[in-house]
C-alpha cells in the first residue's frame, strides 16, 4: 500500500545538515579566496570630482583596487533586465560609479585583499572627491521636478501608464456617492538574516567559471556571465547554496558584486569571495512599496462600488534595473476580490535618490490591497455600514470565474482570475475571529486579497532512478527557505511510488538543472512542482515500457507502487524500479549495482537494437511546465487590537488568517510560508520603518534601530484554509509565498482607526505617528 | 580556549571576532553571521555553558574558556540534540540562517531554566531574530524540548554533557 505523499504535512528533509551547523551557505565556501569590500558612496546625490585609489593600493595585503577606469566594462551600463514600452526613460547603474552617484550606498570603487580586514582598512584609503548636488528623495518631491535625479530625464518620470476598464468619468459624474481619498505608503525592506554574498573561482586551463551566489535566480546570473565574458553558457556554472531568507531583493541581477567578483576571480588566478555586511544592505539592497496613491471612488447607498479611478507615484529609486513590474503589479491587483465595473488607473514611476527598487515579498501588492481595502472602510463609514457588509456586497461570486478585470498583467497578459471562493473566506475569517474581546480601545481590522502568482514563463525539472531504486531530482530554481527539497519529493515520490525519503531534490544549481527563471512572484510551486510532476510521470511511463517487456504484461495494467513496478491485481509479479534502471541502459560492461543484468548475454533478447528507435538510456526524463496564465491565491485576514490610549502601544489580541492556494501540496510547510508572512508584514505595519532623511540618509541602517520584530511583538496566528483548485495546471496549485504579508498593513490600520477613530490613510505606523495623528486630532 | 572539546590556540591576530576566528580559521561555519552589531543573535554561542554573541567578542578574549558551537550539540552521525530534534519536529527553521543561533539560545534558555515558565521562554528567544518563521514554531519547538529531555547539556546536575556546560 503506497502512502500519498501529496497533502500530507511531510517533516522537511532539509533540516538535519542545517541544524547541526552543516549547512552551506555562500559565505561558508572559501578555499583560499581573496576577501573584498566596496567604497560606497556617502552621498545620496554627486558628482564625482575623483577618485584616488593609490594609497589603498600601496597598502599590504592588497592585491587590487577597481574603479570604473579599471574595468573593461566599466563604461556599460548594467542590464535593464523588463524592458517595457511604457518605461521611456529607462536608466540602470554602472558597475562602479565613475562621474556621478545618484543613491547613498552606489558602488564606487572595489578593494580585494588577502582579507576582509585588511581590504576594509584599503577601503579607508581610497580618497574619493565628491561634489554634492540637490536631493530628490520623496516621490512627492520627484513630481515636483525641481530638481533632476537624471539630467536627461524631464520631470523625473521613467514612465507613465493610462489604463481603463469601462467609462469611469461618466460613471463617476453620475454616481449617488463619490469620494476623494489620498494614501501613502513608504518605503520597507525586505532584510533577509543573511546579506547577500558572492564567491568565484575561475580555471583558467580549462576556461570554467564557478560561481556561488546568494541569488534568487542563478540560470539567469549564468546568461548573464557567458554574455559579459563571451564564454558558452556550459562554461559558467552558478549556484545557489543555502540562501539565508530571500524575499525578492535576491531576485534583482546583477548586483555590481555579481560582475566584480568573477572578474576579479579570472583577473587573480584566485578564488574571490564578497560578502555584504548588515549595513551595506541597508542601501545597497534594493528595497520597494514607496508610493502614493490618490483615489476617486463612486459609489451606491448600498456601498456598492460603481467607479474608481486611482492616480498614483511609485518610487522606483535612482534606476530602473527591474522595469516597471512593481507598479504594473500595484496598478493590476488594486480592485483585488472586488467587482470594480468601471477602473481607471494611472501611475508615474518616479526617479528619486534613494535605492533601487525591485520586488520585496508581496511585490506591489500590499499597497495596492491597502488602498483598497481602506477605500472600502471609508465607504463604510460614510454610509454608516458595517465595515464586512460592505466587503461582502461588492466580492466577486464563487460562480464567476474565469474573472477578468481586464488591466494588463506583469506576464504580457491581462489579468483572469482562474478560480477561488472570496465570499467563503470571509464569511470563514469572521466566524473564526469570534466576539469582540471587552474592554477600552479595543478595534477590529479585516482585508481580503488576491494574488496572482505561478507566473511564467516556464520552469524545468529532472528526475532519475539510479539503479540503487533511490531517485535525484533537479530543478533550476533555488529554495531560500520554502522547503523545495521536501514538497518536490512529495510531488515525485506519488508519481513514482516511492517513500519520500528515496527522493534527493537539488534546486538552484546550474551543474544539475541548466535552465529555467527563478524564485520570485510565488511560483515555485505551480512552475518546477508541475515541471516535477510532468518529469516523473514521464519516467514512471518509461517504466513501466520497460517493464511490460521484462514481466511480459500489458503497459495499462502496470502501476508504480512500493518502489516496484507491478501488475495490477497480482502484486507479486513485479520489478523492482532499481532493477528497470538497470535494464533502461543496456550496458557491455557490468560495474557493479546489479548491472550484470543489462549486459548482452543476460538481458532478456528481444527484437531489434538494444536501444529502439527513438530510446534514450537511463530510467530518467526532462520535463517542463510553461503556465498558460497566471494563478490566484486569494485570503481573508481579520483581527483584534488594544491600542494604548497613551503610549500607543500596539497588542495584538487575536489575528486569523483565511487563505486558498488551491491544491495543498504539505500543510506544515504551507503554515510555516504564512506564520513568516504575517510577521513581515506585522513588522512592515507598525515597527520597520527606513528613516531617510532630506539628504538622502538612511538615518537607521542597522538592526538596532530598524526595528524588526522579535517574538515579543508576533502574536500567535490562526490559520485555516479553503481550497479551490487551480484549473490552469496538473496539480492545481497556486503559490503561497508571499501569502501571508499581503493584506497586513490593511487589517491593522483598520483595526487601529477602529480603535483609535484616527483616520489611518499611511504605512508604517508606530507609536509616534499615532501620538501625531492624536494631536491633529485635536 | 576550548571549542566542542578541542583544545584551540587563540589567534595571532588580536583583532579578529570570535564569530570570525570560528568561522574562517576553525572552520566552524554552523555559526552565523547576521549583523556584526549583537541585535540579531545569528552568532550565538556558548561561553562556559552561557549563550553569547560571538561577533560582540574578540577571539582572544576567549582564552581560557569552552566554547560550544552548533557543531558540537550532537556529533556526526549521532541522534540531534533534543532541541535540534524538537527544531525539527515543529518547523521551526525555514533557511536555516538564523536557526544555530537559536538552537544555542534554547540550548542556553533550557540550562539555566529547564522548566522555563511562558515567561522566561519568551525572554529567552526574543535575543534572536528570524524573518522566515515568524516565532509561532519555535514556540513551539522551546516546549516540545521539554517534553524531549534529559538535556544532555549542562544545567541544574543533569550530568556532564558534551561539554560540560552550566553558568560558572
Amino acid at each position: 500500500m503506497t502512502t500519498r505523499w501529496f497533502g500530507a504535512p511531510v517533516q522537511r528533509v532539509e533540516d538535519d545538515r542545517l541544524l547541526r551547523g552543516h549547512g552551506r551557505f555562500t559565505d561558508d565556501f572559501d578555499e583560499g579566496a581573496l576577501e573584498c569590500c566596496f567604497v560606497r558612496s556617502p552621498y545620496a546625490h554627486a558628482r564625482i570630482k575623483s577618485i584616488d585609489a593609490t594609497a589603498a593600493r600601496r597598502m599590504p595585503g592588497v592585491v587590487a583596487v577597481y574603479t570604473a577606469a579599471d574595468l573593461p566594462f566599466g563604461g556599460v551600463d548594467l542590464p535593464l533586465l523588463i524592458p517595457h514600452p511604457n518605461l521611456t526613460h529607462g536608466r540602470t547603474q554602472r558597475c562602479l560609479a565613475a562621474e556621478r552617484v545618484r543613491y547613498a550606498g552606489e558602488a564606487v570603487a572595489f578593494v580585494i585583499a588577502e582579507s576582509r580586514y585588511l581590504a576594509e582598512d584599503a577601503a579607508e584609503l581610497v580618497d574619493v572627491d565628491y561634489d554634492p548636488l540637490p536631493v530628490v528623495i520623496t516621490p512627492e518631491a520627484a513630481l515636483a521636478g525641481e530638481h533632476l535625479v537624471h539630467d536627461d530625464v524631464p520631470g523625473n518620470v521613467a514612465a507613465e501608464m493610462l489604463q481603463e476598464v469601462g467609462d469611469v468619468e461618466q460613471t463617476l459624474q453620475a454616481a449617488p456617492h463619490r469620494k476623494r481619498l489620498k494614501f501613502r505608503y513608504e518605503r520597507a525592506a525586505a532584510s533577509p538574516m543573511e546579506g547577500r554574498a558572492v564567491w568565484a573561482r575561475w580555471s583558467a586551463g580549462d576556461r570554467k567559471l564557478m560561481v556561488y551566489d546568494s541569488t534568487q535566480s542563478p540560470t539567469s546570473i549564468r546568461g548573464g556571465l557567458a554574455v559579459l565574458f563571451g564564454l558558452p553558457e556550459s562554461n559558467v556554472e552558478v549556484i545557489a547554496p543555502d540562501v539565508g531568507g530571500g524575499f525578492g531583493p535576491k531576485i534583482m541581477l546583477f548586483y555590481p558584486d555579481e560582475l566584480l567578483v568573477p572578474y576579479a576571480a579570472m583577473q587573480h588566478a584566485r578564488p574571490v569571495k564578497w560578502t555584504e555586511d548588515r549595513q551595506e544592505h541597508f542601501t545597497a539592497v534594493n528595497q520597494e512599496r514607496g508610493q502614493v496613491h490618490e483615489v476617486e471612488v463612486g459609489f451606491d447607498a448600498e456601498g456598492r462600488v460603481l467607479a474608481l479611478s486611482d492616480d498614483f507615484i511609485h518610487d522606483g529609486g535612482a534606476y530602473t534595473p527591474y522595469g516597471i513590474i512593481l507598479p504594473i503589479i500595484s496598478a493590476a491587483q488594486l480592485p483585488g476580490p472586488y467587482r470594480i465595473p468601471n477602473y481607471r488607473v494611472r501611475f508615474r514611476d518616479m526617479y528619486t535618490n534613494a535605492t533601487p527598487t525591485s520586488p520585496y515579498r508581496g511585490a506591489g501588492r500590499p499597497h495596492a490591497c491597502f488602498v483598497m481595502e481602506r477605500t472600502l472602510d471609508a465607504i463604510a463609514v460614510d454610509l454608516h455600514l458595517d465595515r464586512v457588509e460592505v466587503r461582502r456586497r461588492n466580492l466577486i461570486q464563487a460562480g464567476e470565474f474565469p474573472y477578468e478585470v481586464g488591466v494588463a498583467w506583469q506576464d504580457g497578459n491581462t489579468v483572469v482570475y482562474d478560480s477561488g471562493d472570496y465570499p467563503t473566506l470571509l464569511d470563514k475569517a469572521i466566524a473564526n475571529l469570534g466576539p469582540k474581546p471587552s474592554g477600552d480601545n479595543v478595534g477590529m481590522g479585516i482585508g481580503i486579497y488576491v494574488e496572482g502568482t505561478g507566473v511564467g514563463p516556464y520552469e524545468g525539472a529532472h528526475v532519475q532512478v539510479l539503479v540503487s531504486g533511490k531517485v535525484v531530482a533537479a530543478t533550476g530554481i533555488p529554495s531560500q527557505g520554502q522547503a523545495h527539497a521536501t514538497v518536490w519529493a512529495q510531488v515525485v515520490a506519488d508519481e513514482l511510488g516511492v517513500d519520500v525519503g528515496d527522493v534527493e531534490v537539488t534546486s538552484g544549481d546550474t551543474r544539475r538543472f541548466p535552465w529555467g527563471v527563478g524564485t520570485f512572484a510565488s511560483r515555485g510551486a505551480v512552475t518546477a512542482g508541475n515541471a516535477m510532476h510532468v518529469a516523473a510521470r514521464m519516467v514512471a511511463d518509461k517504466a513501466k515500457h520497460i517493464a511490460a517487456d521484462h514481466l511480459e504484461a500489458a503497459v495499462e495494467d502496470l502501476e508504480l507502487t512500493d518502489g516496484a513496478v507491478r501488475v495490477k491485481g497480482s502484486p507479486d509479479r513485479g520489478i523492482p524500479l532499481g532493477a528497470v534502471a538497470v535494464l533502461s541502459n543496456p550496458v557491455r560492461y557490468a560495474f557493479g549495482g546489479g548491472t550484470e543484468a543489462a549486459t548482452q548475454f543476460a538481458a532478456q533478447p528481444r527484437e531489434g537494437p538494444p536501444l529502439r528507435d527513438g530510446e534514450q538510456p537511463g530510467l530518467e526524463a526532462t520535463g517542463y511546465y510553461s503556465p498558460p496564465g497566471s494563478t490566484w491565491a486569494s485570503g481573508c485576514h481579520a483581527a483584534y487590537v488594544r491600542v494604548d490610549p497613551k503610549t500607543f502601544r500596539l497588542e495584538i489580541l487575536r489575528y486569523v488568517v483565511v487563505h486558498d492556494c488551491g491544491r495543498v501540496i504539505n500543510p506544515l510547510v504551507l503554515q510555516g510560508q504564512i506564520e513568516g508572512g504575517v510577521a513581515q508584514g506585522i513588522g512592515g505595519a507598525f515597527y520597520e520603518r527606513l528613516a531617510y532623511d532630506a539628504d538622502g540618509q538612511l538615518r537607521n541602517a542597522s538592526f538596532m534601530e530598524f526595528l524588526m520584530p522579535y517574538a515579543t511583538e508576533i502574536p500567535p496566528i490562526e490559520i485555516d484554509h479553503i481550497e479551490t483548485p487551480s484549473p490552469l495546471n496538473p496539480l492545481g496549485v497556486k503559490g503561497a509565498g508571499e501569502a501571508g504579508v499581503i493584506p497586513v498593513g490593511a487589517v491593522l490600520a483598520s483595526a487601529i482607526e477602529d480603535a483609535t477613530g484616527f483616520p489611518i490613510t499611511e504605512m508604517p505606523l508606530s507609536p509616534l505617528k499615532l501620538y501625531e495623528l492624536s494631536m491633529l486630532k485635536k | 580556549m576550548k571549542v566542542n572539546g578541542v583544545e584551540r590556540a587563540a589567534p595571532d591576530d588580536t583583532r579578529l571576532l570570535l564569530s570570525d576566528h570560528l568561522r574562517h580559521e576553525l572552520g566552524l561555519t554552523g555559526t552565523h553571521v547576521g549583523c556584526e552589531h549583537g541585535v540579531c543573535g545569528c552568532c550565538t554561542v556558548l561561553l562556559d555553558g552561557a549563550p553569547i554573541r560571538s561577533c560582540l567578542m574578540l577571539a582572544v578574549q576567549a582564552e581560557g574558556h569552552e566554547l560550544t558551537t552548533i557543531e558540537g550539540l550532537a556529533r556526526d552521525g549521532a541522534a540531534l540534540h533534543p532541541v535540534q530534534q524538537a527544531f525539527h519536529e515543529c518547523h521551526a527553521l525555514q533557511c536555516g540562517f538564523c536557526t544555530p543561533g537559536f538552537v544555542m539560545s534554547v540550548v542556553g534558555l533550557l540550562a539555566q531554566h529547564p522548566h522555563p515558565t511562558t515567561q522566561q521562554i519568551e525572554e529567552g528567544i526574543s535575543g534572536n531574530l528570524c524573518r522566515c518563521t515568524g516565532y509561532a514554531s519555535i514556540r513551539r519547538a522551546v516546549h516540545r524540548a521539554m517534553e524531549l529531555s534529559p538535556l544532555p547539556l549542562g544545567g541544574e546536575g543533569q550530568g556532564e554533557g558534551l561539554q560540560g556546560g552550566g553558568r560558572k
